[in-house]
């Protein structure tokens, strides 16, 4: 059977990405950041992940504003990266798992989670960065992947509670693989952060520090926020947050902490990291 | 014909990017996705007001395309994802187009960042 290691959240913020081509990872202002995937590193060098579930937004690669699915999973082989308007190479395209992908889709629509499926599908930096911050360097990854999109550009989008009960429909589907792979669920983006308006600038080092506790010991809460709350208290791009409730959803109701980092500013956002497993 | 109210919009100096702007944006931020072609981004340059025309972006987001004024192109239906496409052509990064939109010098928004982590 097919069980779920952990889950992992980290910000998907471009500059991250170029840091890392460009080797900069230990100058002054990126050292505190990096310095706080060392042990996001040692865990997935110890539990072997076979696949990862990575829950992220696109922000006009795969879809533009013609159409845009509030859920969608790929199913595909191979998912590309591709030029998002910088010119940007962010690493090698990710090999996915058609079987695994269809398992899932099918355990989640019967849960009523009317999903957009995916047999091509182009990840840009809200998937690569999280890839390449987690294994740099990589000349190809060392896992397979199912990406998740959600919604979190045009409004609106799916609330806090919605994101959360699919991640438990997600848990779910995962667990009732028959086949045995070992699976971490990757909820991307945030922390606080926003990029537009006479508020840009906006970081809330209460609000998510916050969060970072809450997500550990009571996401019931967290899921309770609608998303006016989260614009409110975490930016309009940092309304992302809803994607970190969709791993949490997929890991049981007692995780346990085994690693949490925050640093501000990464470019104009608040980056934090969790690493939880279920409770034994 | 009525555009609905919304629980977000009193929210100060933030345009949440909803249905209506995303109609009133459509041709800007179409424009915007094309810019994800390196050849397109060259055409761009060569000849700014003519591609922003054959876009159909209104007169208004033209000018403000010209003026590089990014809050302009917010309230003008620009989705902050599509147009950092564009402030890319201008070599502008977020913290660039964030400090232009709030009012201060770049090296002022940076130290307010900073000062966030603390």
């Amino acid at each position: 059977m097919a069980t779920i290691l952990g889950g992992i959240t980290t910000s998907h913020i471009p500059a991250i990405g170029n840091a890392i081509q460009r080797g900069r990872e230990n100058d002054p202002y990126w050292k505190p950041f990096f310095d706080g995937y060392i042990p996001v590193r040692a865990w997935l060098d110890h539990v072997k992940p076979d696949l990862a579930v990575v829950v992220y937004n696109d922000h006009g690669l795969n879809f533009f504003l013609d159409q845009i699915p509030t859920f969608a999973m790929g199913a595909a082989k191979e998912y590309p990266n591709c030029d998002s308007g910088w010119g940007l190479e962010e690493g090698p395209a990710a090999l996915g798992n058609p079987e695994f992908s269809w398992h899932l889709i099918e355990s989640l629509v019967r849960d009523e989670f009317d999903l957009t499926t995916c047999q091509e599908m182009k990840v840009d930096h809200g998937f690569m960065v999280p890839m390449s911050v987690l294994w740099p360097h990589a000349m190809e990854w060392p896992l397979q992947v199912v990406p998740l999109a959600v919604n979190t550009v045009q409004h609106p989008l799916p609330s806090p509670a919605r994101c959360f009960k699919l991640g438990k429909a997600l848990g779910k589907a995962i667990a009732s693989y028959p086949e045995d792979l070992k699976v971490v669920v990757i909820g991307t983006g945030g922390m606080s952060h926003q990029l537009q308006g006479e508020r840009a600038g906006l970081i809330n080092k209460p609000f998510d520090l916050m969060f970072l506790e809450t997500i550990v010991t009571d996401p019931d809460a967290l899921a309770r926020l609608s998303v006016r709350d989260l614009v409110e208290s975490a930016g309009s791009e940092g309304v992302e947050l809803i994607m970190w409730l969709v791993m949490r959803g997929a890991l049981g109701d007692r995780v346990s902490l085994v690693h949490r980092h925050y640093h501000v500013p990464v470019s104009s956002t608040a980056a934090g990291v969790l690493v939880l497993e279920n409770a034994a | 014909m009525t555009w609905t109210n919304h629980e977000f919009d009193d929210i100060p100096g933030t345009y949440v990017f909803n249905g209506r702007r995303s109609v009133l944006g459509y041709p800007l931020n179409r424009m915007c996705m094309s810019f994800n072609s390196e050849e397109n981004r060259h055409a761009f340059l060569r000849d700014e007001d003519a591609y922003c025309r054959r876009f159909g972006l209104s007169d208004e987001q033209r000018q403000a395309v010209s003026d590089r004024d990014v809050l302009r192109l917010i309230k003008l239906g620009g989705n902050i994802y599509y147009l950092a496409k564009l402030a890319g052509i201008f070599r502008l990064n977020v913290q660039d187009i964030g400090a232009q939109q709030s009012g201060m010098s770049v090296d002022d928004f940076k130290a307010m960042l900073v000062a966030a982590g603390e």
